[in-house]
C-alpha cells in the first residue's frame, strides 16, 4: 500500500496536524470496518452516510431535548442505527433484495428520518460531556484515535480469529458451499449488516461530538468515503477479501490526502477530482498485485 | 489403408512450472491428423496443464510446438485458435443466458453491413447442430439445455473453426451411455475429416472404445506411449500409476446393523414423487439411474439443502426435523455434492479453511479458532486421504480435481458424521485415487458409518454397493440387492 507523503508542505508533519488528520479519518475508518465486514460477504451497504447522520441526531436529541445521560443517549444512537443495518440484513435475506436495492431504500429511509426528527434545524444544546469522545484526549492523544484503535482490534482479531469471522469469509468466497457446510448464511448476513450500521452509527456520533451539534445533513456521501476507505485496503467487491488493517490504512491515505490538498492550497473543486483519481489508481495497483499471484 | 504419418502437432520438451510445483517436465506429445489420441494420467500428472500450454491459456517455460512442421508461438487462447486449435473444457465454455446460435458465433457473428446477419447465423448454427446430431432449435437459450446438449454445442463449435486438433478434456463425464454413444459418433466423424483428436479421460473403457493411440503422463513426465489395439488396461495402468494395480474395486465385507436413516413419502414440488426407502448402519447404499432421474434431489432434500413439499425423515426411529444443512449436520449427517468447485469448496481459501469449514467448533477453544488444532485436523485427514498438496496453505483452487474432491470429503469426515451421502464422488478422477476414495468408503463402511453413494457409472455402482436403489424420472423404480445386480437388470429396472 503505498503512503502518499506530502513532503512538499513542512505544516503537514507537525504533531497537531498529523492527529488531527488521524482524528478526521478516524471516522471513515470505524465506518469502513463495519462497510468492509459486508463487503467480504459480497454486499454493499450504501446507507451507511444515513445512519451516521441519524445516529448523531438521535443521540444529541435524547441528551438535549430528553436529558437522558450521555452514554444512555449514545448507546440509542448507536441501536437507531443497528435497527437499520437489521433491516438491510432481514430485507436481503427474506425479501430476497439485492444489498444495493436495499440499502438504497434505507438510505432514504433514515435520512428522512434525520429531517422530519429534527425539522431540518441542527440539534444544540447539548451538555458539555457530550463532546468528550469527539474532542477529549486522552494522554495527548485524541479520543477518536483510541476508538479507532480499539475498534480494529477487536475487530481484526473477530474476523481473523473466531469462527464467525471465518464463517463471514467463507461465505463471501461462496456462499452455496457455505450453506452446505451447514452454516446459517442468513444469520450472518443479517449481522453483518447490523453490526455495520452499529459501527457507522458510532462514527457519526463521534463527529456530532466533535461538532458539538446533531446535524440532520451529517454524513450526505460519507457512504462513499467509507467504502472507498475499504477498497482502497484491497478488499474485493465481489467478495471473500479484504482486511482491517487495510481499511485503516484506505481511511488513511483518504485523510491525509484531503489533508495534503488543503496544505497545499488546492482549489477545493480539484480535491473531488483527486481524490476520484487516487481511488482509481489504488485500486488499480492492487489489483495488479494480486493477478500476479496464482 | 495407409494413414499419413506426418504429425499435425509436436510438443517437444514443454516444461512449466507453477510456484511450489513442475506440472510439466520436458515433456512430449505428437498427433496425426485422422487419428485419436487419448491421453490419460493420475490427477496431477499434468493432463491438464499440457492442454492449457497448447490452447494458450499458460504459457510454457520450456519447449517449442509445431504445428503442421512450422513452429508456432502461442500466446493466447486467440492465437491458439487461428492455428487450427479448439479446446473442449469439462467445465464447459458456454454462455447460459444467450442462445446457441449466439454461443457459436461469439465473437464472430456474421454481419450485413452494420448489423448482425441473424438470419444467416441461426441458418450455419443449424447446420453444424445437424452435423453433431444435436435436434434442439437453434433460438433454444442455452441455460434451459442439459450438459451433454451443451457438450455437443462445444463440438459443434469447434467445428466451426475449421480446427485441424481439437482437444476434448473429461467429455463424457456427465454424460448417459447413449449421449456417449452419440459423442463417440462424432469423434469418428472428425477423424473421417481428418482432424487430429486429443481425448482425455479417465475411463478405461472408452480410450479402447474410441482411441488409435494412448499418451501416459505421469508426475509431469511421459511415461509412454502405446498403439491402443497392442495394449491391455494393465499396460496402461501401469504407465499411470508406476504399479500394478489389480482390482478396481475393493469392496470388503461390513456387517450391516440397523436402520439408521428412514425416508418415506418424500415429494418436492412438481419432481420427486413418493421417495422412501432405508438405509442401514454399515451399509454402502448406491442410487443408480439416468442423469436427471432426481438422485441428487433426493439427497438434497434429506439433508435440507432444497425445500421438500411432503415426507418424513427418520434417524434411528425417531422422527427428524431437517430444515437446513446445519440440522442434518447437528444429526451427524454429511454430504458431499455433486459439485465440487462450486458447491463443495470456497475455492479461494486453503486446504487447512476448507477442510474445517464444517467443523469449526471442534477446533476453536471458546469462539476463537486454534490454529494449532486446525493444523493437526488438516493433516490428519491430508495424510488419510493422501491429498496432494504442498502445504496446507495452498488455495484449493490450485489442486487438480481429485485432490480438490478429497478435500470436499475431509470436510465432511472432519465432524464424524454416521451417516455420509457421496454424490459423483469419483467423477472426473483418476484411477488411483478413485481406488482411494472406493477404499475409504469401504473402510467408513466397516466402521459402522451408513453409507448412500450417488453414481453414473455402473461398474462403480455394481462394484461398491450393497444394494442399489434405481430411480427414474423423479420416482424410484425399485431396490436390488447386490447379488442380483447386473447392468441388465438395473437398466430393466429403469424403464419398467
Amino acid at each position: 500500500m503505498c503512503v502518499i507523503t506530502a513532503a512538499a508542505e513542512p505544516a503537514f508533519l507537525k504533531v497537531s496536524n498529523l492527529l488531527s488528520t488521524a482524528r478526521s479519518f478516524s471516522a471513515i475508518a470505524i465506518a469502513g470496518i463495519g462497510v468492509l465486514m459486508i463487503i467480504i460477504t459480497g454486499g454493499i451497504d450504501l446507507s451507511i452516510g444515513s445512519v451516521y447522520g441519524l445516529a448523531g441526531v438521535v443521540s444529541t436529541y435524547c441528551c438535549s431535548l430528553f436529558g437522558m445521560p450521555i452514554w444512555i443517549s449514545m448507546i440509542l444512537g448507536v441501536l437507531a442505527g443497528a435497527i437499520f443495518g437489521a433491516l438491510n440484513g432481514l430485507m436481503v435475506v427474506y425479501c430476497k433484495l439485492p444489498p444495493f436495492i436495499a440499502t438504497l431504500g434505507t438510505m432514504q429511509i433514515a435520512r428522512g428520518l434525520c429531517t422530519i426528527l429534527t425539522q431540518g434545524y441542527p440539534v444544540s444544546n447539548l451538555p458539555g460531556g457530550y463532546m468528550f469522545l469527539g474532542q477529549g484526549k486522552f494522554l495527548g492523544i485524541p479520543m477518536a484515535i483510541w476508538c479507532m484503535a480499539m475498534i480494529a482490534v477487536l475487530f481484526a482479531v473477530f474476523l481473523n480469529k473466531t469462527v464467525t469471522g471465518r464463517r463471514i469469509f467463507a461465505m463471501g468466497g461462496n456462499a452455496e458451499s457455505t450453506r452446505i457446510s451447514g452454516i446459517n448464511i442468513k444469520a450472518l448476513i443479517i449481522l453483518v449488516y447490523t453490526l455495520g450500521a452499529a459501527l457507522g452509527s458510532f462514527a457519526g456520533i463521534i463527529t456530532a461530538s466533535k461538532l458539538g451539534v446533531g446535524q440532520p445533513t451529517a454524513g450526505n456521501g460519507f457512504e462513499m468515503d467509507a467504502i472507498a476507505a475499504v477498497v482502497i485496503g484491497g478488499a474485493s467487491l465481489s467478495g471473500g477479501e479484504g482486511s482491517v488493517l487495510g481499511t485503516i490504512i484506505g481511511a488513511a491515505i483518504i485523510g491525509v490526502l484531503r489533508n495534503a490538498l488543503v496544505l497545499l492550497r488546492v482549489d477545493s473543486y480539484w480535491q473531488t477530482l483527486i481524490m476520484g483519481v487516487v481511488i482509481i489508481a489504488a485500486v488499480t495497483a492492487d489489483q495488479l498485485r494480486k493477478s500476479g499471484k496464482a | 489403408m495407409t494413414k499419413t504419418r506426418t504429425p499435425i502437432l509436436e510438443m517437444r520438451g514443454i516444461t512449466k512450472r507453477f510456484p511450489g510445483v513442475t506440472a510439466l517436465n520436458q515433456v512430449d506429445l505428437t498427433a496425426y491428423p485422422g487419428e485419436v489420441l487419448a491421453l490419460v494420467g493420475e490427477n496431477g500428472a499434468g493432463k491438464s496443464t499440457l492442454m492449457k500450454v497448447l490452447s494458450g491459456v499458460h504459457k510454457m517455460d520450456e519447449g517449442e510446438i509445431l504445428v503442421n512442421g512450422e513452429k508456432v508461438e502461442i500466446a493466447d487462447p486467440l492465437s491458439s485458435q487461428m492455428l487450427g486449435i479448439s479446446i473442449i473444457y469439462q467445465e464447459l465454455n458456454v454462455l447460459d443466458n444467450m442462445n446457441i446460435a449466439e454461443n457459436i458465433f461469439l465473437g464472430r457473428e456474421p454481419k450485413k453491413g452494420m448489423f448482425e446477419d441473424k438470419q444467416k447465423m441461426h441458418a450455419d448454427a443449424r447446420r453444424l447442430l445437424d452435423e453433431v446430431g444435436l435436434k434442439v432449435d437453434t433460438w433454444t437459450k442455452v441455460r434451459t439445455l442439459s450438459t451433454a446438449q451443451k457438450q455437443m454445442i462445444e463440438v459443434a463449435k469447434a467445428l466451426s473453426f475449421h480446427s485441424k486438433i481439437i482437444i476434448m478434456d473429461e467429455p463424457t463425464s456427465s454424460l448417459t451411455e447413449t449421449e456417449t454413444e452419440t459423442l463417440f459418433a462424432i469423434i469418428r466423424k472428425m477423424r473421417e475429416m481428418n482432424v487430429a483428436v486429443v481425448y482425455i479421460s479417465h475411463k478405461l473403457a472408452e480410450i479402447f472404445a474410441i482411441s488409435d493411440e494412448v499418451a501416459v503422463l505421469r508426475d509431469g513426465v511421459c511415461a509412454g506411449r502405446m498403439t491402443t489395439a497392442d495394449c491391455t488396461e494393465n499396460d496402461i495402468v501401469n504407465a499411470m500409476v508406476g504399479r500394478d494395480i489389480n482390482d478396481l474395486f475393493n469392496k470388503q465385507d461390513a456387517k450391516i446393523g440397523d436402520v439408521v436413516l428412514k425416508v418415506e413419502g418424500l415429494s418436492t414440488k412438481g419432481f420427486l414423487k413418493d421417495i422412501s426407502f432405508e438405509l442401514h448402519a454399515g451399509e454402502i447404499l448406491g442410487f443408480a439411474g439416468l442423469v436427471g432421474a432426481g438422485r441428487s434431489e433426493v439427497m438434497r432434500a434429506v439433508f435440507g439443502i432444497d425445500k421438500r413439499e411432503s415426507g418424513d425423515v427418520f434417524i434411528n426411529g425417531k422422527k427428524a426435523f431437517i430444515r437446513s444443512p446445519k440440522d442434518a449436520l447437528r444429526y451427524c449427517m454429511g454430504f458431499v455434492p455433486e459439485d465440487r468447485k462450486s458447491q463443495g469448496l470456497v475455492l479461494g481459501m486453503s486446504v487447512r479453511q476448507n477442510t474445517t469449514l464444517a467443523a469449526l467448533r471442534l477446533v476453536a477453544e471458546r469462539g476463537f479458532i486454534s490454529r494449532q488444532k486446525e493444523n493437526e485436523m488438516t493433516n490428519r485427514f491430508v495424510k488419510a486421504l493422501e491429498v496432494k498438496t504442498p502445504s496446507n496453505e495452498q488455495r484449493v483452487k490450485n489442486l487438480s480435481g481429485g485432490n480438490q474432491q478429497k478435500v470436499v470429503i475431509a470436510k465432511w469426515l472432519a465432524s464424524s458424521p454416521s451417516i455420509l451421502i457421496l454424490d459423483e464422488p469419483t467423477r472426473g478422477i483418476d484411477v488411483g485415487a478413485k481406488r482411494e476414495i472406493h477404499a475409504l468408503m469401504s473402510d467408513l463402511a466397516r466402521r459402522g458409518v451408513a453409507i448412500i453413494m450417488i453414481s453414473s457409472e455402473l461398474p462403480e455402482i455394481l462394484g461398491m454397493s450393497d444394494r442399489i436403489v434405481v430411480m427414474h424420472e423423479g420416482r424410484i423404480k425399485g431396490v436390488i440387492p447386490r447379488e442380483k445386480a447386473d447392468q441388465v437388470s438395473i437398466m430393466k429396472m429403469v424403464v419398467s
